[in-house]
């Protein structure tokens, strides 16, 4: 062991250092120092890049964009918010009906977020507080289910709301990614659960409060941050979804959320690409002024119980 | 706080405790039904009568007619789905596309978190951006990408043929295999592939930036700091020091983005369509399902999918499980 440490010490040795006039540390302390810099600016163009590009797109004309596609840049006198009106406006009035794939979308996304918050909340707290048989099973069963792949859910269950009718409704839709979401959710709401010290909820419930009562009058408001957070979590999943939307909906136009709409139009060659590009806009930006509001929350919520296991 | 509810009460009066965890029991057993139902019918049931479907002659035309339970039981749907072109195709595009997908989008993972793992001005910032592509429209994503690198008006392209001399431009998402001569040699590259495989990276990389980093911060400075003492360089802190206390949560990454890269649909379907050798298995379902509207065929290829796939990571599990133990 003496031996051993002496050796790894060599190398600061005052006489090993004039030997070299760079030592491997020294070496490699400057290249990272300098390749550090490089590599996150590398990372923010090829993040980043994407999204201006998509915005710059949706603002520039379209003869424009064919004539000189590497442009990266539009002056603002060329700026164009026709995509925009055009993209935004009904079908009959010649537009594309993105504001109501909006509205669809909407509706689906927050009907999808109270739902799930409603099952979730009292499973997530039961998980986490409450000795009940079969309570590890559970979370095993869950758990599983997470793993599945979504297609071969996606069989049964378009047969099944074909069979019975919702297939095409947004409220069939609503149901499935409630069932697909749930479990994560009170993944999530439990890990921050079990972080609430138990004696809060003990000291009210000698006070005389009733389970109940305790769940509504300590646990909640305590889990607020949580509940916030798996809020917005949810409402992000249920407006990016992509394969149910496009099983379930795909032959009703009035129905089409923002993503299906967006992709269904996409293989139209009539659609000028600028205006959906717009579309495509109009689809992120919710999702992203949505994220940078809650990041700290999220990432919290996501990786909570991460460290521990 | 001298009273717990657990302890105290059991030894002064069993009955009162007996009880209390009756009513936790029944309590606990109403709060979490609502989620059971949920799970139960929409998720449980339909797996276990996919099983049932893969064994029915069952298409969409005639569902109307047959009713759900019918007993016309037959293997003709398995042997559809192994003897059809392009079955095993499919399967080792999907595996490529998996292994690669996921390697891939781990590396970058893991640079990206080492990059930012001190703090310098910007680093909130910087740490929302790189995880925008993970929360952005899988939709809006896929779009953006195919206008970037598409062939006549695509940036990538255009900048491509001016500033880095190639030839002609390239069609990422619809040429199967393109030849590149590198010193004098010609090789054959699989373009749509590679092409589906960078997204997945591009896509991907945050979820394995945002635990890696959670996982860095708990790495104790004491132990660096000891390194460093004693002469270790950056290089030799990294594969001695933060490696090994990142290796677990390297490999519960890595398994649970195989799965979800292995069962993904989404990426492949709005980028090719399939098409160009990027087919991989639950686009097959997808088009077994709609295209041609036979259930029987779709449930047994998504079995053999689901199949193959719990092979693989109780494969994986037996090899890797011990030792993860263990450290």
């Amino acid at each position: 062991m003496a031996t051993d440490t002496r050796q790894r010490v060599e190398p600061r040795q005052p006489e090993a250092r004039q030997d070299r006039k760079w030592s491997r540390d020294e070496v490699e302390n400057r290249v990272f120092g300098v390749l550090r810099w490089v590599v996150i600016a590398g990372f923010l163009l090829v993040t980043l890049f994407p999204f201006y590009y998509m915005g710059l797109l949706s603002v520039r004309a379209l003869d424009e964009v064919i004539q000189d596609p590497g442009a990266l840049w539009v002056s603002p006198a060329e700026v164009e918010l026709d995509t925009y009106s055009e993209v935004l406006t009904s079908e009959e009035s010649g537009g594309q009906g993105f504001l109501d794939f909006m509205r669809n979308s909407g509706l689906v996304a927050f009907g999808t977020v109270a739902l799930t918050l409603l099952v979730a909340l009292p499973g997530a707290y039961a998980v986490s507080r409450l000795e009940f048989f079969g309570r590890r099973q559970i979370s095993v069963l869950f758990l599983a289910v997470y793993l599945f792949p979504s297609i071969l859910l996606a069989v049964p269950l378009f047969v099944f709301f074909t069979r019975i009718g919702l297939r095409g409704s947004l409220v069939g839709l609503l149901i499935v990614y409630v069932s697909q979401i749930v479990a994560v959710s009170i993944y999530m709401l439990r890990n921050y659960f079990d972080t609430i010290p138990e004696s809060l909820e003990e000291s009210a419930a000698l006070d005389g409060c009733s389970r109940l009562g305790v769940m509504w009058r300590i646990s909640l408001p305590l889990a607020m941050p949580a509940i916030v957070a798996n809020g917005l979590f949810v409402f992000m999943i249920a407006w990016n979804e992509f394969l149910f939307a496009l099983l379930f909906l795909v032959e009703e136009r009035e129905r089409w959320t923002v993503s299906l709409g967006l992709s269904q139009l996409a293989g139209s060659i009539e659609i000028p690409t600028t205006v959906l590009m717009a579309g495509s806009v109009i689809l992120t930006v919710p999702i992203i002024v949505i994220f940078f509001a809650s990041e700290r929350l999220l990432t919290e919520g996501l990786t909570a119980g991460a460290e521990k296991g | 706080m001298t009273q717990t509810t657990d302890a105290t009460p059991r030894e002064s009066n069993p009955k009162a405790s007996r009880s209390l965890r009756a009513s936790d029991a029944r309590a606990g057993l109403t709060l979490i039904s609502p989620t059971l139902v949920i799970v139960v019918f929409m998720v449980v049931l339909p797996i276990l009568w996919t099983v049932v479907l893969a064994f029915q002659p069952l298409s969409l035309l005639t569902l109307a007619s047959t009713g759900l339970l019918s007993t016309d039981f037959t293997l003709d749907n398995f042997e559809t789905v192994v003897t059809e072109p392009g079955f095993v195709d499919s399967l080792v595009t999907t595996l490529l596309y998996s292994v690669f997908g996921t390697a891939s989008a781990i590396g970058v993972g893991l640079v990206a978190a080492l990059v930012v793992r001190h703090s310098f001005p910007g680093r909130t910032f910087v740490r929302a951006a790189m995880l925008l592509p993970y929360v952005a429209p899988v939709v809006a994503a896929t779009f953006v990408w195919r206008t970037m690198l598409d062939p006549q008006f695509g940036f990538v392209n255009h900048w491509g043929t001016r500033l880095l001399g190639w030839d002609e431009p390239i069609a990422f998402f619809t040429q199967q295999s393109s030849e590149i001569s590198l010193l004098g040699l010609s090789i054959s590259v699989p373009t749509a592939l590679l092409s589906v495989i960078a997204f997945e990276a591009w896509r991907s990389f945050p979820f394995a930036f945002l635990f890696l980093m959670a996982r860095l911060q708990a790495v104790p400075a004491t132990l660096e700091e000891a390194a460093r003492v004693d002469g270790a360089t950056p290089t030799q802190r990294f594969r001695h020091i933060l490696l090994p206390q990142l290796l677990p949560t390297i490999a519960v990454l890595s398994i649970l983005r195989f799965i979800w890269t292995f069962n993904s649909f989404d990426d492949i379907y709005l980028l090719t369509g399939g098409g160009a050798g990027t087919e991989v298995v639950s686009v097959r379902v997808f088009e077994f399902l709609t295209a041609r509207g036979d259930i029987g065929l779709a449930s047994a290829q998504a079995l053999v999918l689901a199949a193959i796939l719990a092979v693989l990571v109780g494969v994986y599990l037996r090899r890797f499980a011990p030792q993860e133990e263990k450290t």
